[in-house]
C-alpha cells in the first residue's frame, strides 16, 4: 500500500502533462452534450430574439430589418403600458408569498408539533397540480352565479360579483391564486432555512429571558434574511414571467381580456396569435432589461439587509 | 400535556390548509356533478355521480393520447437533462480544464433570461427541422437545463474527494469514474433534481401549446386549455378533465415526496 504511493508519487512529474492533457479532453468532452444544447437552444436563441426585435414578419415568415421600428412603436402602445403596470402589480403582490410562508414553516416548526408532514403535504398539493387545472378550478370557485365563493360570501350576507369576468377585480383575483400556488413552495424552502439555525441560538436567548416573538424577531428573522432574498428574486421573476393562470382564468372572450394583459401574455398574443414575430420578440427584449434591471437592484439592496452568518 | 398547549398553532394551521385543500374537494365535488347539480345555488354537497363527466372528456379531447405525449415528454426531458446535466456538473465540478469557470459562467447566464426570450427562436428550429406537431417538438429544448447543471454541481462538489482519488489512482479515466464511482455517490442528489423536473415539465405550458397544435400531439396541460375553450360554461366536464389530468402527479408526489422536498429544499440552501 506505502510503497505503490511511493512509487505514484515519483511517477507523477513524467506523466503530469499527459494526464492534464487528457483531463482537458475528458473535461470537453463531458461538457459537449449540454453545451452544444444550451448554445443551440437557449444562448443563440437569445442573441436571435434580440436580432428578430429589429425586424418585421409577414404572415408567411418572411422577415425584413425595420431597424428601431419596433421599439417606437411599443413606446406608443398604450396596451405596453398597460401591460407592464400589470406585471408589476402581479410581481409585488406575489411577494406576499413570503411573509406568509414564513409564518406557516415558523409554525411548522413549533417544537413538539405533531402532524407536521401532514400538514405539509397538504400545503403542498398547490405545487404539484399544473397550473392548467388549478386556473380551471379557481375560474369555477371565482364564478359570480355558482362559485363557491359567492355562496359562502353570501352565507355573512355579502354580494359576490363575477371576480374573473369584472375588469376591476380579474387581475387580483389571480394574484390571490398566484400566491396559493407558490405558499407551499416557499414553505419548504423557509422550513429548511429556519432548521439551519442552531438550536443553542434560542437556548441562549431564552436564557437572557427573551420571549418566543422576541426570539423570531431578534434570532429567526435576521438569519432566515438569506433565504428571504433568494425567495425575493425568484418570487419576482416568477411574477414578471407569469402565464399559464392569466391565460387559462381570463380567455379571450371575457371583458377582462382587453384591461388585465400581463407582458407575457402580450408577448404571446403578439408573436403567436397574431404572427407579429418581429414586435414580440421587441417585448421580450424589453421584458429581459426589465428583469436584469429589477434583479440587479435586489442584489445591491441585498448588502443593507441580508445577514450573512 | 404538551399538545394540549399546541392548540392554537393547530389552528392556526388548519384554517391554512382548508384553504389550500378547500378548492380539490370543489373540484372533486363538482366533477361527480349533473350540469344542473353544479348551477344550483345553494351548492349540492351530495352529486349524483355523474360518471359520465370522465367519459365525456375522452371523447371530446384525444386524452389518452395526450396523457402519453405527456409522459413521453416528460421523460425524455428528465433522463435527457439528468444524462446532460450531471455530465457537464461533474466536469465543472472536479475537472480541471481552460475556459471552465468562463464557460460554466457562460451557461448560466441562461438562468436570468426570462423563457420568452428562447420562445420564438426555439420555434424557428423546431420548424426548421420540420418538427412542428411532433413528439421531438415537444422535448427537444427541454433536454437541457442550465439550472440542473447548477444544481448537481453544487452537490458533486459537497462529495468526499478520497474515492475519486483511489479511483485515479488506479488509472480510470474521468468519464468512467464518473459513471462508476460518483454517479453512484450522487443518486439522492440526481433522485431530487429528477424528481424536480418531471414536475416541471409536467405543468408546462407555454412550449407545448406554442409547438404543437394538433390536438392529437398536444400535452395536457395544453389539451385542458382546448377542452376550457369547447366546455366553457360545463364545469362538471372540466373538472373531470383538469382532475384527471392532475392525478398522475400527485401520486407520483406522495410516492416520491420527500426526495421533492429535499430537492426544493436544496435549491433554496444553495
Amino acid at each position: 500500500m506505502e510503497r505503490a504511493a511511493v512509487e505514484g508519487a515519483a511517477a507523477r512529474p513524467a506523466t503530469r502533462t499527459r494526464l492534464r492533457d487528457r483531463e482537458w479532453f475528458w473535461g470537453y468532452l463531458m461538457i459537449a452534450p449540454l453545451t452544444l444544447g444550451l448554445g443551440v437552444f437557449y444562448l443563440w436563441p437569445v442573441l436571435q430574439s434580440v436580432y428578430y426585435s429589429f425586424t418585421e414578419w409577414t404572415l408567411f415568415g418572411d422577415s425584413s430589418w425595420v431597424g428601431l421600428d419596433n421599439y417606437a412603436t411599443l413606446l406608443r402602445d398604450p396596451e405596453v403600458g398597460k401591460a407592464l403596470w400589470n406585471t408589476f402589480l402581479v410581481a409585488a403582490f406575489g411577494l406576499l408569498v413570503i411573509p406568509v410562508s414564513i409564518a406557516v414553516a415558523a409554525l411548522l416548526n413549533t417544537r413538539g408539533l405533531r402532524l407536521v408532514s401532514f400538514y405539509r403535504t397538504l400545503y403542498f398539493l398547490p405545487v404539484v397540480t399544473m397550473p392548467a387545472a388549478v386556473a380551471l378550478i379557481w375560474r369555477w370557485l371565482y364564478n359570480g352565479e355558482y362559485g363557491l365563493i359567492n355562496y359562502l360570501l353570501s352565507l355573512v350576507g355579502v354580494t359576490g360579483r363575477s371576480w374573473i369576468s369584472d375588469p376591476s377585480t380579474a387581475l387580483y383575483a389571480v394574484m390571490v391564486v398566484f400566491v396559493w400556488t407558490y405558499l407551499g413552495y416557499f414553505t419548504v424552502i423557509f422550513m429548511a432555512g429556519l432548521q439551519g439555525i442552531p438550536g443553542h441560538l434560542y437556548e441562549a436567548a431564552a436564557i437572557d429571558g427573551a420571549g418566543r416573538f422576541r426570539q423570531f424577531f431578534r434570532i429567526t428573522l435576521p438569519l432566515l434574511t438569506p433565504t428571504v432574498f433568494f425567495s425575493g428574486v425568484l418570487m419576482v421573476m416568477y411574477g414578471l414571467q407569469m402565464f399559464d393562470l392569466l391565460y387559462l382564468m381570463f380567455g379571450k372572450n371575457s371583458p377582462a381580456w382587453a384591461d388585465n394583459k400581463t407582458i407575457v401574455l402580450l408577448f404571446y398574443n403578439k408573436a403567436f396569435e397574431e404572427g407579429a414575430k418581429g414586435y414580440g420578440a421587441a417585448i421580450a427584449v424589453v421584458l429581459m432589461a426589465i428583469t436584469l434591471a429589477i434583479t440587479a437592484v435586489q442584489f445591491r439592496l441585498q448588502r443593507r439587509w441580508v445577514h450573512y452568518a | 400535556m404538551r399538545n394540549g398547549r399546541l392548540w392554537p398553532v393547530h389552528l392556526v394551521l388548519a384554517v391554512g390548509a382548508a384553504a389550500m385543500v378547500v378548492p380539490f374537494f370543489w373540484e372533486v365535488l363538482t366533477s361527480l356533478k349533473t350540469f344542473t347539480e353544479s348551477t344550483r345555488v345553494p351548492p349540492t354537497w351530495i352529486p349524483s355521480f355523474e360518471w359520465s363527466n370522465f367519459t365525456r372528456v375522452l371523447d371530446s379531447t384525444p386524452f389518452v393520447q395526450q396523457f402519453g405525449n405527456t409522459v413521453v415528454m416528460t421523460v425524455v426531458r428528465t433522463l435527457a437533462q439528468l444524462l446532460f446535466c450531471s455530465l457537464a456538473a461533474y466536469a465543472f465540478a472536479r475537472l480541471r480544464f481552460p475556459g471552465r469557470n468562463v464557460i460554466f459562467v457562460l451557461l448560466l447566464s441562461v438562468l436570468m433570461v426570462p423563457d420568452q426570450l428562447f420562445l420564438i427562436p426555439q420555434y424557428q428550429i423546431i420548424k426548421g427541422l420540420d418538427l412542428l406537431n411532433t413528439l421531438p417538438g415537444l422535448f427537444l429544448p427541454g433536454m437541457f437545463s442550465a439550472f440542473g447543471t447548477f444544481m448537481l454541481r453544487q452537490f458533486f462538489m459537497g462529495l468526499p474527494d478520497e474515492i475519486e482519488e483511489a479511483a485515479r489512482l488506479d488509472g480510470a479515466n474521468p468519464l468512467r469514474i464518473f459513471w462508476s464511482v460518483m454517479l453512484p455517490l450522487a443518486r439522492p442528489g440526481l433522485l431530487a433534481f429528477g424528481v424536480l423536473t418531471v414536475l416541471w415539465s409536467w405543468k408546462d405550458l407555454m412550449w407545448p401549446l406554442v409547438v404543437n397544435t394538433d390536438p392529437e400531439k398536444m400535452t395536457l396541460s395544453a389539451g385542458l386549455a382546448a377542452l376550457h375553450g369547447e366546455h366553457v360554461t360545463e364545469y362538471p366536464v372540466l373538472m373531470a378533465g383538469s382532475l384527471m389530468a392532475t392525478l398522475p402527479i400527485i401520486v407520483v408526489f406522495v410516492v416520491l415526496q420527500r426526495q421533492l422536498i429535499q430537492g426544493i429544499a436544496f435549491t433554496g440552501s444553495k
